[in-house]
Formats: C-alpha cells, structure tokens, sequence
C-alpha cells in the first residue's frame, strides 16, 4: 500500500492533473443544504486522491504563490482581513494564540485597605483584574512564584475614592486609578515594626518605572471611564492594585483581545437563470439582502448575487421546497477566512496578529529543537 | 518531549507536553501534506492534562526526522505569513492614511 503511494506520488509531481469538478467543488467549498451542510471536512492526507493521479500535497511554492491577506479594515481597536489560501487548522491555531496564549498585565493582586462600599472586597478585586491596562506586554517579565515583585514585571495603582458630600453619590470610574511608577506604598506592618531597617513595602523596586526610557512622559493608564463601584455618603475604597503579565488561558483577564473570530468566505451561486416574479420573490425572501434585479434588454428582469458577502447563510432563500435548493447553491470557500480582531487596547489589533504567528513560529521552533 | 516507538522508527508517538489542539491540530495537517506520512493524528488523553500525542507513521524517512520537517514547514508557512500580512498592513496604510489614531502612541515598535 505505501509503495503504490509514494510511486502514485512520484508521477504526480510533475504535472499534476486536476480533480473532476465535482471532487474540486467538495474539497474547496462546503455546501450548505436546507437541512444541514455537506463536505464540511477539510481534505489533509496527500494521498486522498492518490487513485486519480491527482497530489493533494501543499508545497510550500504553491502557498506562497496562493496566500494573500488583504486588509479591510483597520483602528486602533479593531481590525478586518481577508486570509486566503491557507488551512483551517493553521487559521484556528492563530485564533486561539490570540485568545489565550497572547500575554497582557492584567491585576492579579489587591490589596484592600479600606473597603466600606456595598462592593464586596472580592467582587471589587474581580472587577478591577477586569480592566484592560495599556501597557505594551512585551517591556514585562513574568513574575514566577519566588520571584519578588519588581519594576521589571509588575505595576503598581493605587485607588483611594471617598463620597465625601451628603446625599450624594460617587462614582468610582477607572480612572481613579493612579499609576505609581515608585511601586508599592503601603508598608508592611507584621515582623518588620521591631526591625531599624527601611520600612518594607509590598514591592521592592530598585528604581522608579517611569524614568525607565520606555514610559518616560508615557505614563501608564488603564482603559477609561469602566465603572468598579459607586459610593454612598461617608463610604470610602482605599486600595493598590498589582498588575502582572499573563495569559488569557490561565484567566480571561489576560485575554490581548475583547474577541477574536474568523468566517469563511459565502458564496451564492445561482444555478439557473431566475427571472420575473422568481426574481423579485428571491430578492424579497432574503434578510441580508444579497440579491439584486438586473433588467435585461428585452425588458424581462433577471436576479443577480449582488451582495454574496452579506449572506449570513440562514438559508431562507432555500427553504421553500426542493426546488429553491436546485436553483440557489449555497457554499462557503473552505481556505478564504474573514478574520477580525478586536483588541483591548493593550496592542493594536495589526501587532497582536503578528505576535500571534511569531508565539506559532515559537512552538514549532520548540518542537524542532526537541527533536534535534 | 518523550517519543515511544516499540516496533521501529517509522511508527511513532510523540509525546508534547505543555501543548494543545492549537499547534497539535496544525502540525497534524502539516504532517498529513507530507507524502511521506502513511498516517498521522493525534490525541489528547486527558482534558486537564496539558499534552498531546502525535502519532505518526511513515514510509521512507524515520517518523522523527518527519515530524521535524512538519514543524520546519509549518515555521515556514507562519514566517511567509507574518510577511505577507505586514505588507498588506503597510498597503492598506498607504492607501488609507490615518486621519485619527488616537491610541497609535501604543504602537510601539
């Protein structure tokens, strides 16, 4: 069995013949049916099509001469791309590097002075590990479990909000939250008092972080305006918040990006000609609006796909009988995803992509050494 | 990582720790566009373990250095990737100037 394939193999290399059209459709196209879709596989072994003569091997020359990416949108929050030519399981090894292996700061530690808020201490502390901090990752190291807390891998902020009017009430946003490049200043009370060294603090910081090059005049700030708590007459939240570097799969928190998700291509195909009272039916039955009348020269009108990229594939324009699903093909293009990310505001959305394929080139670099 | 192979070097399984369906899924379709592999899938034993095993068996080469070619390709591919969507980055850059960025003092680089 081995031998026929890799002599099967061997043939094709040269010139490869093409899949009948039938077998092409079912290997780049998953057709969606009124009752469920078809060929949702993708075709991986190289020797699938051995018995036809055909190669379903990839060389790398035939991925670089079909991948092409084409932006369609771009901020500083969020992003649209077309990626084209390349596997689903190389798309979704992206996806889920962005979603859990990207690392961000994020507050993990809390430390409540004063909490007299109807917020309890642990809610107030999930809240806060909630709020995106924007502060390039990278510049930080990850603080292992003996490691103490230092400039180099942990921000400090500080909250200190007091309603202090009568009848009043506060709200406590994220912006109260102050950025101390010096670390820590509350100071450890326990078995420090006797001793007639310097004060301890939680942190020990050998110089302050922002006459660091990297946030000298670019203070640190955490994403505005979120609501942590709000406060009656007299209630009072004094606390410091510990930020560390992490990663979405440990907690959500970490997660670089709010989501991040990829469609494949729809494509609509007509297979007979539809026209008159079809047409406008046709036209009319669909709720994303895909199609379009084109009159003709001899008056009659004529349906189009106008807006194939609109379709949503809930299959109304097929659901009306057997008939409808013999004129109106559904499908999706199995190798052209629509990516969008939408960022956090830790990285923009264009770097977080590019860290995502690097994290990527990092495992198989790992996995090469491993072996060598 | 651990490989087991009892019989010989052409059917293995590696053993990936600290790993999931993220580089496993893509290393098994990178590994299966090898006409050299006969077969090739893997597995995770247990959800609340972090590793995977690749299985893989092949004709010719030994199914190391295959699985070393695998990650070669799939490193390949990401680079040619990245470079791709840099230049389509920078395209778009220059077709659409910014006219509000904000946040662009972050793009730190």
């Amino acid at each position: 069995m081995s031998d026929f394939d890799s002599e099967a193999m061997a043939d094709a290399g040269v010139e490869n013949p093409k899949l009948p059209p039938h077998l092409e459709l079912r290997r780049t196209r998953v057709l969606c049916k009124a009752d469920a879709p078809t060929s949702t596989d993708t075709v991986q072994y190289s020797g699938a099509y051995a018995s036809l003569g055909v190669d379903n091997s990839l060389r790398f020359d035939d991925f670089r001469n079909n991948f092409r990416v084409q932006v369609n949108r771009i901020s500083h929050e969020d992003m649209e791309f077309d990626m084209v030519g390349v596997d689903p399981s190389i798309a979704n090894a992206l996806r889920r590097i962005l979603l859990a292996e990207l690392p961000t700061m994020a507050i993990e530690k809390v430390l409540i002075a004063n909490n007299t808020s109807v917020v309890q201490d642990e809610v107030l502390a999930h809240r806060l590990g909630l709020i995106p901090i924007k502060v390039d990752p990278r510049l930080f190291d990850y603080l292992s479990e003996n490691d103490t807390s230092n400039e180099k891998n942990t921000i400090v902020f500080k909250l200190h909000v007091r309603c202090a009017e009568r009848g009043q009430r506060l709200t406590a946003t994220s912006n109260e939250l102050t950025w101390l490049p010096k670390g820590s200043e509350l100071l450890k009370t326990s078995e420090s008092l006797t001793s007639t060294s310097k004060p301890e603090t939680y942190t020990s910081f050998t110089c302050s972080q922002d006459s660091m090059p990297e946030f000298a005049g670019n203070p640190i700030s955490v994403y505005p305006d979120i609501i942590i708590a709000k406060l009656g007459f007299g209630q009072e939240i004094e606390l410091e918040a510990h930020a560390v570097k992490g990663v979405g799969k440990t907690h959500a928190k970490w997660s670089p990006v709010a989501t991040c998700w990829y469609r494949m291509l729809p494509e609509v195909v007509l297979t007979e000609e539809i026209e008159g009272k079809k047409a406008e039916l046709l036209k009319q039955k669909c709720p994303a609006n895909v199609f379009e009348i084109e009159d003709l020269a001899d008056g009659r009108k004529r349906a189009t796909v106008a807006r194939p990229r609109a379709c949503t594939l809930c299959r109304e324009c097929i659901r009306d009988g057997d008939d409808w699903e013999k004129r109106v093909s559904l499908r999706r293009v199995k190798d052209h995803f629509i990516f969008t990310i939408e960022s956090t505001g830790a990285l923009p959305p264009e770097v977080l992509f590019t860290e995502a394929v690097k994290i990527l080139e990092d495992k198989c670099e790992r996995v090469i050494s491993d072996l060598s | 990582m651990e490989c087991a192979s009892f019989r010989d070097q052409w059917n293995a399984t590696f053993i990936l720790a600290e790993e999931d369906h993220t580089l496993a899924n893509a290393l098994r379709f990178t590994l299966n566009q090898d006409p050299q592999v006969i077969f090739c899938g893997y597995s995770i034993p247990h959800p609340s373990d972090a590793q995977v095993n690749v299985r893989v068996q092949t004709t010719e080469k030994v199914a190391r250095d295959v699985l070393k070619d695998a990650g070669q390709h799939l490193m390949l591919r990401c680079q040619h990737i990245r470079g791709t969507f840099d230049k389509a980055v920078d395209n778009f850059r220059t077709k659409n100037p910014p006219d509000d960025h904000p946040s662009q003092n972050m793009d730190s680089d």
